[in-house]
């Protein structure tokens, strides 16, 4: 038996890892992705004010803080019984919606769009926004850079940080914001809804119209037959902030609709003694293993998971091109995993119309920001659809509001399974006998579970390098027979 | 001439501090004009080996965020310190151990036992499954690093030069730091805070402070603020004076007090004992037990004054009795 390291591929919580381990015939015997870190939040979260914990549990992730603090702070509203005044929820959405738009944008740029914008077999060198700029103009790595800069500047006006924000709290969020900032903020976001258009059109023009890029996405050693959750409005469209949780069958039925404090009843998280993250699966299907398949409870959270779950896009030009999507890929639900970065940008666009719908609302400068909580705190559940996936937030307190439980389910923990097992397909398809394991080989490999973009996809491509690998292939002995690095 | 050598690198952390590097927006093209980045796992080619391969002291400037949680991590500080002429603990959990830190209040055993059984979503198969370091499958073993039972800072593990405050630290101060590097200008002390100033999260605050002598606390939640009046004036713990400045008082802007991210002030190694005597002097009364009674009001203290800090404070962990 041979094993082929790849390590590190860097963090999700720390470095993930790969082991391929390969069969005297040199198949694929199995793989093995780990996650080597742990950190506890849902322990030494107990014991706190749960009004801090929106505060907290930002550091879960600074890439996607925001998440934590939107499902934290509907966590709190829901422990108080509280229902925040309308203009407190717009705020609190327009803030999320400005952030899912800035972060998709970083995700297509410069983690996931390279592969496509430069081309997966291009030198790993050129892997990257330097080479995704070099493609298509400089202007264009310019609006990136402007484009951050702009949503980070909203962010910090409404969330009071750009990063780890602090101004939702139970019963509604602790600022308001002026006629000069919404005006301000309206420039911004007609600039975000350009901008995605723009980026709909860059993916038109470079993957659409390229036939092999085309045969790729659909090509079945990128596909997993799966479940897909999303969170969705009451009439069934893709919502980033509230909802119902909708989960469709492989064959796109819907097999479940459930309200945040039902979770319990839909999801269960499967221990493995090899990696520190937990599987989740749909607790009424079953764990059956890392495979796909309607016997199976593993399900997909993701952006083509949300629009497979969904009847549609809540915005007009986002809709245009969910329906093209669809016509194009043969129907739903898709389940090329490729395609997920397609339904990214539709919903980088559509995040960006909801915030420019959101900042001409009139009450969205209202002074009516906070319902004082009145009853006695118990036990709440807030869900938000994080970018990388459904996010759950799970708090009981005592009669005081002290944290006495805390469970998360974490957007990317929710694909761990359909990430594993699109890795182990990947190289299946890819290591063969008398086949050399190139770099090409573990950028194809990578790019399978690049599609999900991981939260430790952060760790790939971007400015001016790519992802970090290096293979060691062992004998049964551990000698290491090759190594290939990635330069 | 060489350009001077530059790394970057990511613990026990959540990531926010490299998206605060980034948050410089264009200017990271200055720093990848000024720097030959030889190392930085977030946004380049990982070469491990080509670090270990690099002669010592010849890395001019690593920048490592996030605390010490486990074996890997510590190896990876040791290397970098060894390859580094300067290493700065940048961010709050560099520095002084930041929200994961507030593991030590528990235990190991706690967190495995909540995380892998407790939960309620989690299902225990015979018993229960913990991660193990070692795992024989059928076709090899495969490892993943053992949890450490404390989290640590950086520099009870390392020797650092500097230290940058900040959960994350905001960008314009990055920025000045960064700057200063390429500069050339001579360097500060050893010890040093860089990216900070010398007061307190007070002095910076626009809120108007009459030192009111209060008689009860408040939770955010219960009550509305003023939002011109000191928020600790109106009974609401704000960490202010027990932080040093840096931030421009964005929380307390934002009418959220603060919770202390950019560290203690000068002079200051115990934040949460400066915090004990901040609030003693604002309580309206000289009883010792009406002062006590009007600090019970407050909601785990040790969560909120130390909480950022309890890796770095005079109590390192909470152990349990
Ligand atoms: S205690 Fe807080 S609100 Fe009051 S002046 Fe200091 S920082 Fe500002
Ligand atoms: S106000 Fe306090 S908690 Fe907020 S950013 Fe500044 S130092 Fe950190
Ligand atoms: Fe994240």
């Amino acid at each position: 038996m041979k094993q082929i390291k790849i390590d590190p591929i860097t963090r999700l919580e720390g470095h993930g890892k790969i082991d391929i381990f390969l069969n005297d015939d040199g198949e694929v015997e199995n793989t093995y992705f780990q996650i080597p870190e742990l950190r506890g939040f849902e322990q030494f979260c107990v014991g706190r004010p749960v009004e801090e914990l929106p505060r907290i549990t930002t550091r879960i992730c600074g890439v996607c803080p925001e998440a934590h603090h939107m499902a934290s702070a509907k966590a709190c509203d829901a422990v108080f019984h509280v229902d925040p005044p309308p203009t407190a929820k717009k705020l609190r959405q327009l803030l999320y919606n400005v952030f899912f738009a800035g972060d998709h944008t970083t995700h297509f740029y410069a983690l996931g769009g390279p592969d496509f914008i430069v081309g997966p077999s291009a030198p790993a060198s050129e892997r990257n926004i330097l080479g995704v700029v070099k493609k298509v103009g400089l202007e264009v790595g310019g609006k990136v850079i402007e484009m951050r800069k702009r949503t980070q500047a909203v962010l910090k006006v409404l969330g009071g940080k750009q990063t780890h924000q602090v101004t939702s709290l139970p019963g509604g969020v602790s600022k308001g914001i002026t006629q000069e900032e919404a005006k301000e903020i309206e420039q911004h976001c007609l600039w975000f809804v350009e901008f995605g258009k723009f980026t709909i059109q860059a993916f038109n023009d470079i993957v659409l119209k390229n036939q092999e890029y085309v045969d790729l996405i659909l090509s079945d050693a990128f596909a997993h037959k799966t479940y897909y959750m999303g969170l969705v409005d009451a009439n069934n469209r893709v919502n980033f902030y509230d909802g119902m949780v909708r989960v469709v069958d492989p064959e796109g039925k819907e097999f479940v609709k459930y309200s945040p404090n039902e979770y319990l009843d839909n999801i269960s998280e499967h221990v493995e003694s090899w990696t520190y993250l937990k599987f989740p699966f749909l607790k009424k299907v079953g764990w059956k293993g890392l495979v796909d398949g309607k016997d199976s409870g593993v399900y997909r959270a993701t952006p083509l998971s949300r629009l497979n779950a969904s009847d549609g896009m809540p915005t007009p030009f986002a809709q245009a091109e969910y329906e093209k999507m669809y016509s194009t890929l043969g129907g739903k639900p898709v389940h090329a995993t490729l395609a997920t970065h397609w339904a990214r940008v539709i919903e980088l666009l559509s995040a960006a119309e909801m915030a420019l719908d959101l900042v001409r609302d009139p009450e969205i400068t209202g002074t009516n920001i906070r319902t004082i909580p009145t009853e006695i705190p118990t036990e709440g559940v807030g869900i938000v659809e994080a970018p990388r996936g459904t996010l759950t937030h799970h708090y009981t307190t005592d009669a005081k509001g002290m944290v006495t439980k805390v469970n998360l389910i974490v957007g990317t923990t929710n694909n761990y399974a359909p990430i594993s097992m699109s890795i182990n397909k990947a190289a299946r398809g890819l290591i063969k006998k008398g086949v050399e394991v190139t770099e090409g080989t573990l950028n194809m490999i990578e790019m399978a579970f690049r599609a999900y973009d991981p939260c430790f996809g952060c760790a790939t491509h971007t400015l001016p390098g790519q992802m970090p690998l290096i293979v060691r292939i062992h004998d049964t002995n551990g000698e290491i027979l090759d190594e290939i690095k990635r330069n | 001439m060489a350009k001077p050598k530059l790394a970057l690198y990511w613990a026990a952390s959540c990531g926010g501090c490299e998206i605060a590097v980034l948050d410089i927006h264009e200017k990271i093209l200055d720093v990848a004009a000024a720097f030959d980045i030889v190392f930085w796992p977030c946004a380049m080619d990982f070469k491990y080996q080509d670090v270990r391969a690099m002669e010592d002291k010849s890395i001019d400037l690593c920048l490592f965020n996030g605390s010490i949680r486990n074996s890997e991590a510590a190896e990876i500080a040791h290397m970098l310190r060894a390859k580094s002429k300067v290493v700065v603990a940048f961010g709050s959990c560099a520095l002084e151990g930041g929200i994961p830190g507030l593991a030590n209040l528990t235990t190991k055993e706690d967190i495995l036992r909540v995380v892998y059984k407790d939960t309620p979503s989690t299902v225990t198969q015979n018993g229960g499954v913990y991660p193990q370091t070692h795992s024989k499958m059928k076709e090899g073993s495969i490892e993943i690093p053992e949890l450490w039972e404390t989290v640590k800072s950086l520099d009870q593990v390392i020797d650092v030069e500097y230290y940058v405050p900040g959960c994350p630290p905001q960008p314009e101060q990055i920025w000045a730091v960064i700057e200063h590097v390429i500069s050339g200008r001579p360097l500060p002390p050893k010890g040093s805070i860089l990216g900070a100033t010398d007061k307190t999260c007070c002095d910076e605050c626009p809120r108007d402070r009459k030192e009111k002598k209060i008689k009860q606390f408040y939770r955010p939640f219960e009550i509305q603020t003023d939002p011109n009046e000191c928020l600790l004036d109106q009974g609401m713990v704000c960490m202010g004076p027990a932080t040093r400045s840096g931030c421009g008082a964005l929380c307390t802007k934002a009418n959220m007090p603060c919770r202390g991210c950019y560290g203690p002030p000068p002079h200051i190694v115990d934040q949460g004992a400066k915090m004990v005597s901040a609030l003693a002097s604002v309580i309206d009364s000289t009883e010792p037990e009406e002062i006590e009674r009007i600090l019970d009001q407050i909601a785990d203290p040790m969560g909120t004054f130390y909480r950022f800090s309890l890796a770095h404070s005079i109590l390192r962990r909470v152990e349990k009795v």
